[in-house]
């Protein structure tokens, strides 16, 4: 998928991560911060990472807030970010397909 | 030098006789060589001591470069004491290399970290290390390593000699002009100041700092007289709010009360639970709320409690009050039922820390526990309970009373969520060790009880009241499989802080943090 233009998702709360997602040029520019950095925020870089690339995306400015999410969370919301981006969130969503 | 918790303890730490900590009970029949204290003679009778100000009282105690002054923590976050009298002595005085020996240290004592940073506290000995001063004790800027001892452990430190202060700073919520100190009938109430005694009865000098004088004599004193050089009299000793909450509630948080519910069961399970048990409790969530499934156990079988002791909150005096309840000791308060019940209600005691916990007196009141209820910030499969260093190995807690009372009591029950966020309590490693696994006996975890192998008794008595437990292993097991393993923090040489066994051995050290990247090494 294409990033078309700025897109949020997710909040500030405990256990949860904002994720914001912006078009960019040239590969995926990754901004993390996590309150779990030390233990796990090398697997917070690769989820989100292997997240963009089952959605196809390219290129994008990814900026993530993670205030100690699990997993599922995080790929959600970068999920639900990315669509956001594309105008798709609305309907017809790939649930099961794309999105799992 | 692997120590009996199998953390490695550097060989610069083990010098003057220190050594590594050997498991529970090692310093029993040992002797202690008491430190015999120096103090200034007043013969001369003194119509008041009051002095005008703290710069004063320093330059009457002969303060100067290189000293440690000790401090006590009966207010908590609400604290001004310990931040004007260090501003008092760097900034009016000049002083600097200074050390503080502290009961506690907290949020309230940000401050403290510029003095660090500036080079003019050098050393900081306490229980309690948070908030910024955490921080820049961690990321190495305090020139010794912090030294970090539980509740019983300072005492037994500064009655040994092993901690010299030259002054002690009393924050008195009360006191007269020649310094008879009481924690009630002021402005800025705490109850208890039992964690002062034993300074007052050991320093060089003592200074009673107040914002309530009261009518000689102040009685009963909690530090009397005869061991006070000066008093102060300030506006403020703190901010009365952040001291004693309006009232400690009970969670009425499901996770909370459904594990204090299954700590409540184990309590009823095992055979220590008769008429006259005693009983320590945290005041955290769900040990808070194991009082009241506790209470229920106890009506059922018609059986009182004989005595509590700890940090005292409102439902423990809840029970004394309706007779549940023999006699409440007590060491701090924690909310304003607390404190206006201290020496008030029939039956409500002070203690010394010494009485309390120290491990090198001749008995002190943790060793007659049959309960104690804590909690943790994380535990190991070797039940090392962690309650000082963050997941990032930041120092961000306390040991307290905890090492103390998980030592001293028949059966320790440590309660838990977990996991908390995608942290998980239950783990491999604790960061820290804090109190020992050979301590530690029960833990209780939203998602299922486990018991320390040591205790096949315990295990016998679960089995036969039919209350299903696990091994440890599976929990931690359970936790990783909801938030994933966690990387293994990355540490530098340096150590930041040593944490002292209550018995004075070395129980593990906190090094400087690396930063983190996100790239593999």
């Amino acid at each position: 998928m294409e990033i078309k233009k700025p897109a949020i998702a997710g909040t500030l709360e405990s256990s949860d991560a904002q994720v914001a997602v912006e078009p960019a040029e040239d590969g995926i520019e990754l901004y993390l911060e996590s309150s779990v950095m030390n233990q796990y925020g090398r697997q917070i870089k690769a989820t989100v990472l292997e997240t963009l690339e089952r959605l196809g995306v390219e290129n994008a400015r990814v900026t993530v807030v993670d205030k100690g999410a699990l997993d599922c969370t995080i790929k959600a919301r970068v999920e639900c970010a990315v669509f956001r981006s594309c105008d798709a969130s609305a309907a017809n969503i790939p649930w099961g397909g794309v999105v799992r | 030098m692997k120590n009996a918790v199998g953390r490695e303890i550097p060989d610069f730490l083990l010098k003057d006789g220190r050594e590594v900590y050997q498991g529970k009970n090692y310093m029993d029949g040992k002797y202690i060589q008491k430190a015999s204290p120096r103090t200034r003679r007043y013969e001369k009778p003194q119509e008041s001591k009051i002095v005008e100000t703290l710069a004063d009282a320093l330059r009457q105690c002969g303060a100067k470069s290189g000293m440690t002054f000790s401090f006590h923590h009966h207010l908590r976050d609400g604290d001004y004491v310990v931040n004007m009298v260090m501003k008092a002595a760097i900034e009016e005085l000049g002083l600097d290399e200074l050390t503080i020996a502290a009961s506690s240290l907290g949020n309230a004592h940000d401050p403290i970290a510029d003095y660090i940073e500036q080079g003019k506290v050098v050393g900081i000995q306490t229980s309690g290390i948070r908030g910024r001063m955490g921080e820049v004790v961690s990321a190495g800027k305090l020139r010794t390593p912090a030294v970090i001892r539980s509740h019983g452990g300072r005492p037994r430190a500064i009655e040994g000699g092993e901690v010299h202060i030259d002054i002690a700073f009393i924050a008195a919520p009360t006191s007269d002009c020649v310094g008879n100190c009481r924690g009630i009938g002021g402005k800025s109430n705490c109850g208890s100041m039992g964690y002062a005694m034993t300074d007052a009865k050991y320093a060089d000098h003592v200074v009673v700092v107040t914002d309530c004088l009261v009518d000689f004599p102040n009685m009963p004193a909690s530090v009397e007289a005869i061991d006070v050089d000066a008093v102060v009299v300030v506006d403020s000793i703190g901010n009365p709010k952040k001291i004693a909450s309006a009232a400690a509630r009970i969670s009425q948080n499901p996770r909370d009360l459904m594990m204090a519910e299954d700590v409540a069961r184990v309590i009823a399970a095992t055979p220590y639970f008769k008429e006259g048990f005693s009983f320590q409790t945290g005041v955290g969530g769900p040990s808070l709320a194991a009082n009241l499934f506790l209470e229920k156990y106890m009506d059922e079988r018609n059986i009182k409690m004989g005595w509590a002791i700890g940090g005292i909150c409102g439902p423990m005096v809840e029970l004394l009050k309706k007779g549940k309840v023999g006699k409440v000791i007590d060491v701090q308060d924690f909310d304003l039922d607390a404190v206006n019940s201290i020496n008030q209600t029939p039956n409500h005691f002070e203690m010394s820390a010494s009485q309390y916990a120290n491990p090198a007196n001749k008995g002190a009141f943790v060793n007659k526990l049959d309960f104690v209820v804590l909690a943790a910030l994380e535990i190991d499969t070797g039940f090392n309970v962690n309650v000082l260093t963050g997941s990032d190995g930041v120092l961000r807690g306390a040991p307290g009373g905890h090492p103390d009372t998980a030592a001293g009591a028949k059966c320790c029950i440590i309660v838990t969520p977990l996991i908390r966020g995608r942290m998980a309590t239950v783990c491999e490693h604790v960061v820290t060790v804090t109190t020992p696994g050979d301590c530690v006996d029960v833990l209780v975890t939203d998602y299922g009880i486990a018991v320390n192998p040591l205790r096949g008794d315990l295990i016998e008595c679960l089995d036969k009241a039919g209350i299903k437990h696990v091994p440890i292993e599976e929990l931690k097991e359970k936790a990783y499989s909801l938030v994933g393993r966690p990387d293994d923090l990355q540490w530098e040489d340096k150590v930041v802080a040593v944490l002292e066994a209550r018995d004075g051995t070395i129980l593990d050290v906190v090094r400087k943090i690396k930063p983190y990247t996100l790239e593999q090494e």
